[in-house]
């Protein structure tokens, strides 16, 4: 066993998490409503909470194993935590900071100290107190100072809830570097389906203290049961959203744009720095997609695609999502008013072109919360 | 009034008793530093059954009339109390009448104020910030002395100050415990009392007040300039 592996079970109160699961190498999104149990779990596994029974090991090492009375201490499990508020020392700078972890569990990390400062774009931070960062860099001075503790896996616990959404999106392409460029496992916790789509690797819904699906990011996060149970009440009714697994196909730099394949289909973005062949996810929203019945020429929307509808389902008021399909695998949703539909005399197994009116990498366009 | 009261050069029993209540009140406040920091640290961060006694029996000197406290030192501490006898005859320490009696008197008249900045300082340190350092690699005592200290720094300075002013002002407490000796428990709240039970003694005794405001700014400037220290030494160079 390589990764981490854990079975618990803990009661707070009428609250009872009860979570089986492993986490390999990459990123393991969990992801749940408020209340789920997501922090309360990632503190017992980074030891800042003893589960009352169950066992959580590590790369085969016992890390609390409440049956025979083992329980390692937080500061000997080399397990990096970054916190919802980045908590940085508000005595220290930032430089003394990022030492901390290093100074007490030796500077032989993942990669080196100058390399990760450089990753997160640090340098012109490092004389600083953390009274005078903005949000956005207080996080990444955080996670560099948890990357620096030499961990050997790391739990990130809602870092960018506490930030705008213009912050929010400046930091996601550190965690993204992270990722790729680091050999390090990470589990990262959200309530947004967005950063989850666009970060992790492999997903875990939590509801209310127990494992409701775990798998393939869209596959679980396209299921409209668990759009409902991370989102609660029907808000995932009000503005469904599909997610997509597409590959960069080439990069024009005049242009500014990228083609990526989707599919049969190809799609233009504004441009992406991510190499040829990589996949990116895209959550694309009903509400931006439009259908016409036959290929349209002289609009400025770009994406075009051919596809066949395969579902209509009213969703009361007025309101109808069609179901297209690219491709056996390839499925989009899009909303249009029911007299639109009956207009278009809108039937499944008719041929239709999707005409994507705004496609960016999930948790670019807008945030979801 | 004649110049005689605002006279720079100080008498020796003036010298004596400022010196005294100097002393008395660096000691005792240094003394209880300690304990007032871990009786805080408790009170901020630990449950336990009789909590609430501990609690009441910290605060019990700032309620009491201050006779009762220093009777009960001399219950206590003085020759034949269960302490003070014990002390006397294996360490051959004596507290009762001389100078730290007074100094103890002090202590335990100023430990309420203290203990009671520090807690709150200790309140204010967010405990997230504590289990970061743990996850950090820090173990318990590391992060006290890490983190914990450092942030509490502008409270202990606080707590220590209060203690040291209320030590300045300390007499009902003192004079029961060690009596009222020249040179040797007469501090200045004293020597300014025996100065108004002399028929001529107006002007002693204002000479008395004058020393007894000007140490007491002077305590209360130093604690400001402290405080205003360690909160830049926190929050870094606006």
């Amino acid at each position: 066993m390589s990764g981490l592996s854990l079975a618990i079970q803990h009661n707070v109160g009428d609250f009872r998490l009860e979570v089986t699961l492993t986490a390999e190498s990459g990123v393991t999104g969990i992801i749940g409503p408020s209340g789920a149990g997501k922090s309360m779990l990632l503190k017992m596994i980074a030891g800042l909470e003893r589960p009352a029974s169950g066992h959580i090991s590590f790369a085969g090492e016992v890390l609390s194993d409440a049956a025979r009375g083992v329980f390692l201490a937080p500061e000997h499990r080399r397990i990096g935590y970054v916190f919802q508020d980045a908590l940085l020392f508000p005595h220290m700078s930032v430089v003394e900071n990022l030492d901390y972890g290093a100074k007490r569990r030796g500077n032989a990390g993942v990669i080196s100290r100058d390399d990760i400062i450089a990753l997160l774009g640090l340098e012109r931070l490092l004389t600083r107190r953390p009274h005078h960062l903005s949000g956005g860099e207080a996080q990444r001075v955080a996670i560099g100072r948890a990357l620096l503790s030499n961990p050997r896996l790391l739990l990130m616990d809602e870092p960018l809830s506490s930030l705008d959404p213009r912050r929010r999106h400046g930091i996601l392409p550190f965690i993204e570097a992270l990722h790729r460029q680091l050999d390090l496992p990470i589990i990262y916790v959200s309530h947004n389906i967005d950063e989850i789509t666009r970060l992790a690797d492999r997903v875990i819904v939590l509801h209310a203290g127990k494992v409701a699906a775990t798998g393939n990011v869209a596959d679980v996060l396209n299921q409209p049961a668990m759009q409902q149970l991370i989102l609660g009440d029907d808000s995932g009714n009000d503005d469904p959203a599909m997610i997509v697994e597409a590959h960069v196909l080439a990069h024009d730099v005049a242009q500014h744009v990228t083609e990526l394949s989707l599919g049969p289909a190809h799609l233009t973005l504004p441009l992406l720095h991510r190499p040829i062949g990589d996949m990116v996810r895209l959550r694309i929203h009903a509400r931006d997609i439009a259908i016409a019945t036959e290929p349209l020429q002289g609009i400025s929307v770009q994406n075009i695609i051919e596809t066949t509808i395969t579902e209509i389902t009213s969703t009361g008021a007025g309101r109808v999502d069609v179901t297209l399909s690219l491709s056996d695998t390839h499925r989009l949703t899009a909303r249009v008013t029911q007299r639109a539909s009956d207009k278009l005399a809108l039937v499944p197994g008719m041929t239709v072109w999707a005409l994507i009116k705004s496609v960016a990498l999930a948790s670019d366009s807008r945030s979801s919360n | 009034m004649s110049d005689a009261v605002f006279s720079l050069s100080l008498s020796p029993g003036e010298v004596q008793a400022l010196w005294l209540s100097l002393k008395t009140g660096v000691v005792g406040t240094a003394l209880s530093l300690g304990p007032g920091i871990a009786i805080a640290w408790v009170l901020a961060r630990k449950n336990f059954p009789g909590k609430f006694w501990l609690d009441g029996l910290v605060y019990l000197p700032l309620v009491l009339p201050p006779v009762v406290t220093g009777y009960v030192l001399l219950l206590v501490f003085g020759h034949n109390g269960p302490i003070g006898h014990w002390l006397e005859t294996q360490l051959g320490f004596v507290l009762a009448f001389n100078w730290k009696g007074a100094a103890l008197a002090s202590a335990v008249m100023g430990f309420p104020l203290m203990v009671r900045a520090i807690r709150l300082a200790f309140e204010a340190v967010d405990p997230k910030l504590e289990a970061a350092a743990r996850t950090l690699g820090a173990r318990r005592f590391d992060v006290f002395l890490s983190v914990t200290l450092p942030l509490i720094t502008p409270g202990i300075i606080a707590g220590a100050l209060l203690a040291f002013a209320r030590a300045l002002g300390e007499f009902g407490a003192t004079i029961t415990f060690v009596a009222n000796i020249p040179g040797e428990t007469q501090t200045l709240p004293i020597a300014l009392y025996s100065a108004l039970q002399l028929p001529d003694g107006d002007i002693h005794a204002m000479r008395f007040v004058i020393l007894s405001l000007v140490l007491a700014a002077a305590a209360l400037a130093g604690s400001e300039y402290l405080a205003r220290a360690a909160q830049t030494r926190i929050r870094g160079q606006a």
